[in-house]
């Protein structure tokens, strides 16, 4: 089959222990971008990296590119999914008062942590 | 192309028990999914008993007490969904039928197949055991809900509570086992010849099905997971006290509960479709526009599962959205029905025992489609949810999909099955005593819904506001009408042993069918095909001109 | 039916991609939506709940960083076992596959001693929102690599004889899958906390 060919032909190409190096830099950079403190390097290491490496993983390791078009597409829509989820839920759970009621531990428990933070 | 399976004739062990054909282990679902219904609707009898007739020892079950109550509804509703709808129709229709449809020999994993059986069993067998453990099986409704479900302090079956948590998981399992098998036979084993369009509606509609049902039923998992750690290990995945969230479990379990029903309703709609172009002599009207509508539902069903919450307290925002995707996702349904109808139109109609069945499904299944757009829409249904309101819309649309879309397929295959035809006179007295009283049953219960009868309620005499002694007729009709129901069941059951030996003889084709499972013996072989097709031609071309005879099979070279 | 013998039905391939590993790409569609699930309501709790701050500091961030190199590592092996068995060398690939697996149980190993700390230090499931969750993840997640090991072993035995090389690429891509759940579970419960 002209597929299995053609992806046979692509990991015959692909230099795995590069990308393997690329992928231990890049967590070297993630720890390193932690210890900074500074939240915006530290959500960009740690995120920003992890979204690279699992691109990295998938394209070379998957060979997801050189697959059918729609196992990509498949796997993207469980994804998007899961952020609708996400969008339909997190305004319930995220929050700890609203038009007609208060959780108060959940409050309580951000405040005497705030609290303990400032002592 | 001959089989590679030529092998010595097993024992009865292997054979029956230990099987790899996807024909054997479609009739383990489907025998153990009758089995379940009977249990289930042994469950119905039982609370309807109580409803009709407060407090009054019920035959069989004695006096119903509420904890008694509230265990019989949570396994009624949790064993018609998931121990009878999702194995016959998806199970025990897919295994027997995907094979023969698409032109192959079996599922393309056979052995992950008879896993996933043993599995169900198991789920079935860990349910079955929690009847017998201290304070019965789980009284928290097949919703679940924490605290209530966490707790057992609170819903006194702590035992079966986990128990119950452990046969779901257990079934979800099973069904994305079987389910990846299915849509990968599906996708990848068809004849040669058989293009996406020329697949029969109801592998498109089982495989479709499957896809929601595994997309939906990650976060339910992963929820459920929770909530076991919250039952067993002290944790407060739920609890507002404890860092959590009562409604997260909400939230995830719709997620899944909705596009759930889909997952039934999509199968019994492909029987349906299946029946109406067999006995109206007509291919199936707009069979691409049946499965784009099909795929829209299945992809709004994910975006509609709040409108389960509409009065729990979600963010009021959200109701408004949901309001409007779920009145949304009525159209595309509607659309299926309209082709259907028109299927019909201008058809040669024979009203076989199947098509009773099949036009019965249409009918009834509108009356529940039409009564959930009040339950939709979230201005109606502050006042309507959980009263007996909502209680007739989901029977009007369950019942549908898990009893007549059910019937349908069994009188329809039944000969290809298992070589004889039922009998068409107990068929039709069976189709009419099951429809008229399923209709007598749940009527007044729209009308006590409407008059404020709220659900789950063991004895309205205890609470005051809801004590009304007028209405109580109304409840009684109800549950006269299931006694008549479950009594013309036994008509079906008789019909279905008896003729397994004194049935007609069905040969290959009795129903003159053109789609691949009927051009072979009746019951077809290990290996199904004595030479395996090839397909020229859609699966429903019947009536065409210039030909002798009103169908032309799928696999007849031009 | 012998157990080797296949059904029709497992060698067509009206898509294109061979049953075993279009099956495979299944099942990591469904993991997509039991992980994703599980890793959502974690995330709208911990945003929701930023006291879980302090807890979430004590956990142990050299080990969860060794842990993402071991499956690295592993990762690695996977795909020149892949490499090995287009090539026709099964008894290369089931070596490889084997490392693969040894970079299961040393992931698997140092989750063992992170969390037998951990837990002596007072941290158990029940201890708070944040280790409920933290427990849950790494532990369903350490369930995924413990039984990715059992059926990679499997697949090496057979690989070892050269039978059934198709399977070599279908353990790799759920391995890798694996590897890219934990990819995401580094930063949220070890860095980004």
């Amino acid at each position: 089959m002209t597929t299995e060919a053609q992806t046979h032909a692509h990991v015959d190409h692909t230099n795995y222990v590069k990308v393997w190096a690329i992928l231990v830099a890049l967590l070297v950079v993630s720890v390193a971008g932690s210890m900074t403190h500074i939240r915006e390097v530290v959500l960009v290491a740690a995120f920003g990296v992890a979204v690279v490496k699992a691109y990295l993983v998938a394209k070379n390791f998957m060979h997801i590119t050189v697959e059918k078009r729609w196992v990509p597409y498949l796997l993207v829509v469980c994804l998007l999914f899961i952020v609708i989820l996400f969008a339909g839920v997190a305004p319930d759970v995220m929050h700890h008062s609203g038009l007609h009621w208060t959780n108060p531990s959940a409050n309580q428990a951000e405040r005497s942590a705030a609290g303990a933070k400032r002592e | 192309m001959s089989t590679q399976t030529e092998h010595a004739e097993p024992g009865v062990l292997k054979k029956y028990l230990w099987s790899t054909d996807h024909k054997v282990i479609a009739m383990q679902y489907l025998f153990t999914g009758m089995a379940m219904a009977l249990l289930g609707g042994f469950f119905a009898y039982g609370f309807r008993m109580q409803l009709g007739f407060p407090d009054h020892s019920v035959p069989g079950l004695g006096l119903i007490t509420p904890g008694k109550y509230n265990a019989l509804v949570t396994m009624h509703g949790s064993i018609m969904i998931f121990w009878v709808a999702m194995p016959v129709l998806i199970a025990a229709f897919g295994n027997f039928l995907i094979p023969l449809m698409v032109g192959c020999d079996d599922m393309a994993f056979p052995r992950i197949n008879r896993l996933s059986y043993q599995v169900f069993l198991l789920s079935i067998l860990v349910l079955l055991a929690s009847f017998f453990v201290k304070g019965g099986p789980f009284g928290g409704a097949w919703t679940a809900y924490p605290p209530l479900s966490a707790s057992g302090a609170y819903n006194l079956t702590p035992i079966g509570a986990t128990l119950w948590l452990v046969a779901v998981a257990l079934e979800f399992v099973a069904f994305l086992m079987g389910g990846i098998n299915f849509t990968v036979t599906a996708m990848n084993s068809r004849a040669p010849g058989m293009k996406m369009y020329d697949i029969p509606i109801l592998v498109w509609m089982i495989i479709l099905a499957n896809v929601i049902f595994m997309a939906s039923v990650g976060p339910l998992i992963a929820g459920a997971i929770m909530l076991l750690f919250d039952q067993t290990m002290a944790t407060g995945f739920y609890d507002p006290t404890r860092g959590g969230d009562p409604l997260l479990w909400q939230h995830l379990f719709w997620f899944f509960g909705h596009p759930e029903v889909y997952v039934v309703l999509l199968p019994a709609m492909g029987i349906v479709a299946e029946i109406i172009a067999v006995f109206a002599r007509k291919k199936i009207f707009g069979y691409k526009m049946v499965l784009y509508t099909a795929w829209a539902v299945g992809f709004l069903s994910f975006v509609v599962w709040a409108h389960h919450q509409f009065v729990a307290g979600i963010d009021p925002r959200m109701a408004n959205i949901f309001s409007i995707t779920t009145l949304l996702i009525s159209i595309p349904i509607a659309e299926m029905v309209f082709l259907y109808i028109a299927t019909l139109y201008g058809g040669s109609i024979h009203l076989d025992t199947p098509m009773l069945w099949a036009l019965g499904f249409v009918v009834e299944f509108l009356i529940g489609g039409v009564t959930g757009i009040f339950l939709g829409s979230s201005g109606t249904d502050i006042y309507l949810h959980d009263t007996y309101f909502l209680i007739a819309h989901f029977h009007y649309t369950f019942v549908p999909i898990a009893i007549i879309a059910t019937f349908a397929g069994i009188t329809f295959w039944y000969p290809k099955m298992f070589g004889r035809m039922l009998n068409e006179t107990l068929g039709k007295i069976h189709f009419w005593g099951t429809i008229i009283p399923f209709n007598v049953i749940f009527i007044p219960l729209f009308i006590t819904g409407i008059a404020g009868d709220q659900r789950r309620v063991y004895n309205y005499a205890l609470f005051a506001e809801q004590s009304r002694p007028e209405l109580q007729h109304l409840r009684t009709v109800s549950t006269i009408a299931l006694l008549f129901m479950l009594a013309f069941q036994l008509i079906f059951l008789f019909n279905f042993f008896w003729s397994f030996r004194r049935g007609k003889e069905a040969g290959a084709n009795p129903w003159r069918s053109a789609t691949l499972e009927w051009t072979v013996p009746s019951p077809p072989p290990h290996g199904n095909f004595a030479e395996m097709p090839t397909v020229y031609r859609g699966p429903y071309e019947y009536g065409l001109p210039g030909h002798a005879e009103d169908f032309v099979p799928q696999n007849v070279p031009d | 039916m012998s157990a080797t013998a296949k059904p029709i039905a497992n060698t067509r391939s009206g898509t294109g991609i061979p049953t075993a590993r279009l099956i495979t790409w299944w099942v990591i569609a469904s993991e997509i939506v039991i992980f994703g699930g599980l890793l959502a309501a974690y995330v709208m709790h911990r945003i929701g709940h930023p006291e879980w701050a302090d807890a979430a500091s004590h956990t142990n961030t050299w080990a969860g960083a060794f842990n993402t190199f071991v499956l690295l590592t592993s990762s690695l092996c996977a795909v020149l076992a892949h490499k090995a068995a287009d090539a026709r060398d099964g008894p290369r690939a089931a070596k490889l596959l084997r490392l693969t697996s040894l970079g299961g149980l040393i992931f698997l190993c140092v989750k063992g001693y992170e969390w037998t700390t951990d837990i002596r230090d007072g941290f158990v499931l029940s201890s708070g929102g944040f280790w409920s969750f933290y427990y849950t993840l790494a532990g369903l997640h350490g369930l995924h690599v413990l039984a990715g090991m059992i059926i990679m072993l499997i697949v090496s035995a057979d690989a070892a004889k050269n039978r059934e090389l198709q399977r070599v690429e279908c353990i790799g891509l759920y391995w890798h899958f694996v590897d890219i759940v934990w990819i995401f579970l580094f930063p949220l419960l070890y860095i980004a906390r």
